[in-house]
C-alpha cells in the first residue's frame, strides 16, 4: 500500500507542469533562449562571425542583395547576410537575444517589484491610500506609452547616470517599460490582497499581535508569489514585442548594436528581394513569444488550486 | 474551461501571423514586369547624348514625384528639381543650353537677344531683349518686368526660400527694400537695375562677380509683371511666360500644366516644349511610384533622386534599358568639425582620412553604379576646381584604408590610443545610417570609437547647421550630401569652405573652417571673369582643403534613374544635376 503523504503547494504544481507537455516545450525553449544568450560571445566564435563585422563580398555588387539562395544562407553563413552591408544575420540574431532578453527580463522585475509593492498597500490599506494609488494605475494604463517612451528616448542625453551608449538605451528601456507595466500588476495584487486581508489567518495574525509589516510581508505576500510569478512570465512576451516595437521604430538600442526590432527596420527595405532577412529576426522573436506565452499559461494552470487537471 | 480556450485562441493567432509573414514574403517577387510592349532605348541612352531623338510633338507628360516643388513661385524655389521644371512655365535672360552632359552648363540667350554685353571691368551687363516675347495673355515681356520680377528677391519677409544671389551681388548692404515697400510709382526703384526702354536692361554690380550670369540664369531671375504679381501668393498661380501655362495646381498632391497658345516657338530657340500636356501626380510612397513607373503609369520621377533599392533590383533585373546611371554633382562628405576635440589636429583629422574604406562606403551606399565613384576631390567631377589631386593615396589604394598611416597620424596627434567621437546621420536619406553604421566598424579597427547619433533629417539646419548645439550635443562628425547651386566653384564650395559664410543657423561650413588662405581663394576666383583661370584658384583652393584634412568626401553620386520606354528626346543635363532636361522631353504615344 502506498504511503500518504501530504504534498506542498510547490509539489502539486511541479507534478502538474510536469505533465502539460505543452508547457514543458515552452519552458524548454525559454531555457535554450536564455542559455543562447548568455553564451552568446561562445556560440557566434563557434558558429559565426563578430556580429558588427562586414562582408561586403559576399553580396552581389550590382543589387548589394546576398548571393547564393534563401538570402545567402551557407554552411558559413548559417542565416545568410544582411543586404547592403553583409552582416552575419546569425551573429546578430543571437546577440539580438541578449538585449531582448534583458530587457524583457528586467524590465519584467521593475514591473513586478513596483506593482507588488503599491498594490499590496493599496490592499491592504484600502481608504485614501487606495484611492490615490488606484487613481494613480488608471492614469498610467491610460497613457500612451509607446509614443511617450519614443519622445522620451530622443530627449534624453547619451550620458547618464554615469553609462554611455548602448547601456544608457537599455537602462531607459528597462525602466520606461517597467515603469509603465506595473499598473498591470498592482492591480492583481490589490485584488488579490483585498480579498486575502479579510481570510482567518490574516485575522489569527492580527489578534495574536501581528504588526503590519509582519502581516504585509509574512503573511500576505507568500499567498501573493503563484500569481506574481505567472503574471510576470506573461509579462515577458509583451515586454519582449515592446522593445522590438521600440527598436523597429528607431528608439531602441543604437547601433551597431543588434536587435530584433531593428533587424527587421532594415529588412524592410529589401523585404521583396531578400525576404529571409525579414523572416530570419521575425519567426525569432514569434518563437520567443510563444515560447514564453506557452510557459506562462501552463505554469498558471499549475498554481492554479481551482485548476481541473 | 477558460484556460484552454485562451490557448486555443493564442495558437490561432499564431497560424496568422505565420499565414501573414508568409503571404506578404510570396507575393514580393512578381511585382513590377507588368509592360510587354515598351522597350527601353538602352542602358545608360540618356547619358551625354540623346535617347530617342524626336521632334514629334503631342501627348501628355506624366510625372511622378514623392516631394512636391518647394514653390511654384520663380523667386522662391531653391530645389533643383523646381528649377529643372520651372523651365516650362518661366524665362530667364540667359538660361542652361538644352544639350546632353557637360555642354547643357553653358549659358545661351533666352530672353535676351545675346550673352550680356561686358564693360566696366566686369561690373555692367547689359542684356537686349528678343521681338515677339510675351506673357500669357499677349502682353509683350519688357525690361521692366525683368527687373520687376529680380526685385521681388529683395522683399525677404514675404518672398522667402529662394536663393538671394542676385541680392548679395547687386546690393550688398541691403539699402533697397523691395518692390512692396518701394515709394516710386512703378515700383521699379532699385538702383542697381536700369530699363532705360523696354527692350534694354542694365546691370551695374558694386564689385565684379565673376558668375553673376549664372545667377541670372537661376529662375530667381525670372520676370513677373507686376499687375499679376499675388505676392505669397503667387506660388498658386504663376503667370507664365513659357511654352506651358498653369491649369490647375493642388499643392502636395498635382500640377497640370497646359500649352500657352500665346508663347512663340520663333520667340525661344531653347525650349522644345513637345508634349501637349504635363501631368505631375505627388505620392509619398516611394516604392509605389517606381512600381508605377516600371507599369508604365508614369515617364518619369520629378524629384530625380533616384530608384529605391527594391525598384533598383527590380529595374536593373528585368528593365535594364529603360534606366540610366546618372551622374549627378553631389558630394556625400563627412565634415571634421574642427571647434570638436580632437579634430582641432590636423593629424586626427587625417587619421580619419586613412582608417577610411571608401570602397567599403561605396558599397553599403549600392555600389558603384546606385552610389557612385569614390571621391578624391572635394569638388565634383563637372564643377571647375576638380582635379585628380590625392594627397592620401585612396584612388590609388581604391578606396582601400591604410590602417598603419592611420595610426600613424594618430601617433602625431596624441593620440596613439585612438579617441571617441560623436558622428550624426540623417534619418531621411536612405543609406545614411548604414554608411555611418560602416564608417563606425572601419574606423575602430584604428581605435577611433564612433558613436552614430541619428538625427531627422528634416531639423538638420537648426541641429547640425546650427554650431551652438553641435558644441552643446558634442558632435564632431557630420555626415552629409552637398550639390552646386548654380555649375561652379563660388555656386558649389562658398557655403561650404568660406569661413565668412558660417552662420548662427542654416550653417553649411559644417567643419567651421576658417582659415584666411582659402577666403582669400575665394575673393580672387570669384573677381575673375574667366572661367578657365578662376577653376586654377579653385583647384588651389580644393589643394589646401585636402592638405587640411578639413572636410572628407566620400562619393560622387551616381542614381539609378527610370527612363520611360515613351520618353522621347531624354538626356541628362549637368546644369540640373544630372536630372534629365524636363524642357525638352517628348511623349512618344505609340508605345
Amino acid at each position: 500500500m502506498k504511503k500518504v503523504e501530504g504534498r506542498s503547494l510547490k509539489q502539486i504544481a511541479w507534478n502538474r507542469l510536469k505533465r502539460d507537455k505543452v508547457a514543458l516545450a515552452g519552458g524548454i525553449t525559454v531555457l535554450v533562449l536564455v542559455l543562447v544568450a548568455v553564451f552568446a560571445p561562445l556560440i557566434v566564435s563557434v558558429l559565426g562571425h563578430p556580429p558588427n563585422d562586414f562582408h561586403q563580398d559576399k553580396l552581389d555588387p550590382l543589387t548589394n542583395l546576398p548571393t547564393g539562395s534563401l538570402g545567402g544562407v551557407s554552411s558559413d553563413f548559417l542565416f545568410g547576410v544582411e543586404p547592403n552591408k553583409g552582416r552575419d544575420v546569425f551573429s546578430r540574431i543571437v546577440y539580438g537575444a541578449r538585449i531582448s532578453l534583458l530587457v524583457a527580463f528586467l524590465a519584467a522585475v521593475v514591473a513586478v517589484v513596483l506593482g507588488t509593492l503599491f498594490g499590496i498597500i493599496a490592499g491592504y490599506f484600502g481608504g485614501w491610500v487606495d484611492a490615490l494609488i488606484s487613481r494613480v494605475m488608471d492614469v498610467l494604463l491610460s497613457f500612451p506609452q509607446l509614443l511617450f517612451i519614443i519622445s522620451l528616448v530622443s530627449v534624453l542625453p547619451d550620458d547618464l547616470l554615469g553609462l554611455q551608449g548602448t547601456s544608457v538605451r537599455v537602462a531607459i528601456l528597462i525602466l520606461v517599460i517597467g515603469f509603465f507595466g506595473w499598473p498591470y500588476v498592482g492591480r492583481i495584487v490589490r485584488g488579490q490582497t483585498l480579498s486575502l486581508r479579510e481570510r482567518e489567518y490574516v485575522e489569527a495574525a492580527r489578534s495574536l499581535g501581528g504588526g503590519r509589516r509582519h502581516i504585509l510581508f509574512k503573511e500576505l505576500l507568500p499567498n501573493l508569489v503563484a500569481p506574481i510569478t505567472v503574471y510576470a512570465t506573461l509579462m515577458i512576451p509583451t515586454n519582449i514585442l515592446t522593445e522590438a516595437a521600440l527598436s523597429f521604430l528607431g528608439a531602441g538600442v543604437k547601433p551597431p548594436t543588434a536587435s530584433w526590432g531593428g533587424m527587421l527596420r532594415d529588412a524592410l527595405e529589401t523585404y521583396e528581394h531578400d525576404p529571409m532577412f525579414m523572416v530570419f529576426p521575425g519567426v525569432t522573436i514569434f518563437i520567443t513569444v510563444l515560447a514564453f506565452n506557452l510557459f506562462g499559461d501552463g505554469l498558471r494552470d499549475a498554481l492554479d488550486p481551482k485548476g481541473t487537471r | 474551461m477558460p484556460t484552454v480556450s485562451s490557448k486555443r485562441r493564442l495558437t490561432a493567432g499564431a497560424a496568422l501571423v505565420v499565414a501573414a509573414l508568409v503571404t506578404t514574403t510570396a507575393c514580393g517577387g512578381g511585382d513590377g514586369d507588368g509592360d510587354g510592349d515598351g522597350k527601353g532605348a538602352g542602358y545608360n541612352a540618356a547619358l551625354n547624348k540623346v535617347a530617342n531623338p524626336s521632334k514629334k510633338a503631342g501627348g501628355t507628360l506624366r510625372m511622378v514625384g514623392k516631394q512636391d516643388l518647394d514653390s511654384a513661385d520663380p523667386q522662391r524655389a531653391y530645389y533643383g528639381m523646381s528649377w529643372d521644371f520651372m523651365r516650362f512655365y518661366t524665362r530667364q535672360l540667359v538660361s542652361y543650353d538644352t544639350k546632353a552632359g557637360k555642354a547643357g552648363t553653358k549659358l545661351v540667350p533666352d530672353l535676351a537677344e545675346a550673352n550680356g554685353k561686358i564693360s566696366d571691368g566686369g561690373k555692367t551687363y547689359t542684356y537686349t531683349l528678343r521681338d515677339g516675347v510675351t506673357w500669357e495673355d499677349g502682353s509683350p515681356l519688357t525690361s521692366k518686368d525683368v527687373k520687376y520680377g529680380i526685385e521681388r528677391i529683395w522683399a525677404t519677409d514675404t518672398i522667402t526660400g529662394g536663393p538671394q544671389y542676385l541680392m548679395k551681388a547687386l546690393d550688398p548692404k541691403g539699402e533697397y527694400k523691395g518692390p512692396y515697400k518701394d515709394s516710386s510709382k512703378d515700383k521699379l526703384g532699385l538702383k542697381a537695375i536700369e530699363t532705360p526702354d523696354d527692350k534694354t536692361i542694365i546691370f551695374k554690380l558694386p564689385k565684379p562677380n565673376g558668375d553673376f550670369e549664372q545667377f541670372l540664369a537661376m529662375p530667381s531671375g525670372s520676370p513677373v509683371k507686376a499687375a499679376k504679381d499675388t505676392k505669397a501668393k503667387y506660388t498658386q498661380r504663376p503667370f507664365s511666360a513659357g511654352p506651358y501655362k498653369f491649369s490647375q495646381y493642388k499643392p502636395g498632391k498635382k500640377i497640370v500644366l497646359v500649352r500657352n497658345d500665346k508663347w512663340k516657338k520663333a520667340s525661344d530657340p531653347i525650349r522644345a516644349a513637345l508634349p501637349d500636356k504635363v501631368d505631375v501626380t505627388i505620392s509619398a510612397n516611394l516604392e509605389e511610384n517606381d512600381k508605377r513607373l516600371m507599369a508604365g503609369d508614369y515617364d518619369v520621377d520629378l524629384n530625380g533622386t533616384g530608384m529605391t533599392q527594391s525598384g533598383r533590383v527590380t529595374a536593373i533585373q528585368d528593365h535594364r534599358d529603360s534606366i540610366d546611371n546618372m551622374h549627378t554633382s553631389f558630394v556625400r562628405y563627412v565634415a571634421l568639425i574642427h571647434t570638436a576635440k580632437p579634430f582641432d589636429n590636423v593629424h586626427c583629422r587625417k587619421a580619419v582620412f586613412y582608417g577610411t574604406d571608401f570602397a567599403a562606403l561605396q558599397q553599403t551606399r549600392g555600389g558603384k553604379l546606385a552610389a557612385g565613384d569614390i571621391a578624391n576631390s572635394t569638388f565634383p567631377k563637372a564643377i571647375p576646381g576638380y582635379s585628380d589631386y590625392d594627397p592620401y593615396g585612396l584612388l590609388k589604394r581604391e578606396g582601400k584604408p591604410d590602417p598603419a598611416k592611420a595610426k600613424d597620424e594618430l601617433k602625431k596627434c596624441g593620440k596613439p590610443d585612438g579617441f571617441s567621437a560623436k558622428i550624426t546621420a540623417r534619418n531621411n536619406n536612405p543609406g545614411e545610417e548604414d554608411t555611418a553604421e560602416a564608417l563606425q566598424a572601419q574606423l575602430k579597427k584604428v581605435n577611433i570609437n564612433l558613436s552614430v547619433e541619428t538625427l531627422d533629417g528634416a531639423d538638420s539646419s537648426s541641429i547640425t547647421g546650427s554650431p551652438s548645439v553641435v558644441k552643446k550635443r558634442g558632435y564632431s562628425m557630420q555626415m552629409s550630401g552637398w550639390g552646386p547651386d548654380f555649375p561652379s566653384g563660388q555656386g558649389y564650395a562658398q557655403p561650404l569652405f568660406d569661413s565668412r559664410f558660417l552662420a548662427e543657423t542654416g550653417n553649411y561650413n559644417e567643419s567651421q573652417i576658417k582659415d584666411k588662405k582659402i577666403d582669400g581663394l575665394f575673393d580672387q576666383a570669384i573677381a575673375e571673369t574667366d572661367p578657365v583661370k578662376a577653376g586654377e584658384i579653385y583647384k588651389k583652393l580644393d589643394k589646401r582643403i585636402l592638405d587640411q584634412a578639413d572636410w572628407m568626401p566620400f562619393l560622387y553620386e551616381k542614381n539609378i534613374t527610370w527612363r520611360g520606354p515613351r520618353l522621347t528626346n531624354a538626356y541628362m543635363s549637368d546644369a540640373f544635376n544630372g536630372r534629365y532636361d524636363y524642357v525638352s522631353l517628348g511623349i512618344n504615344e505609340k508605345k
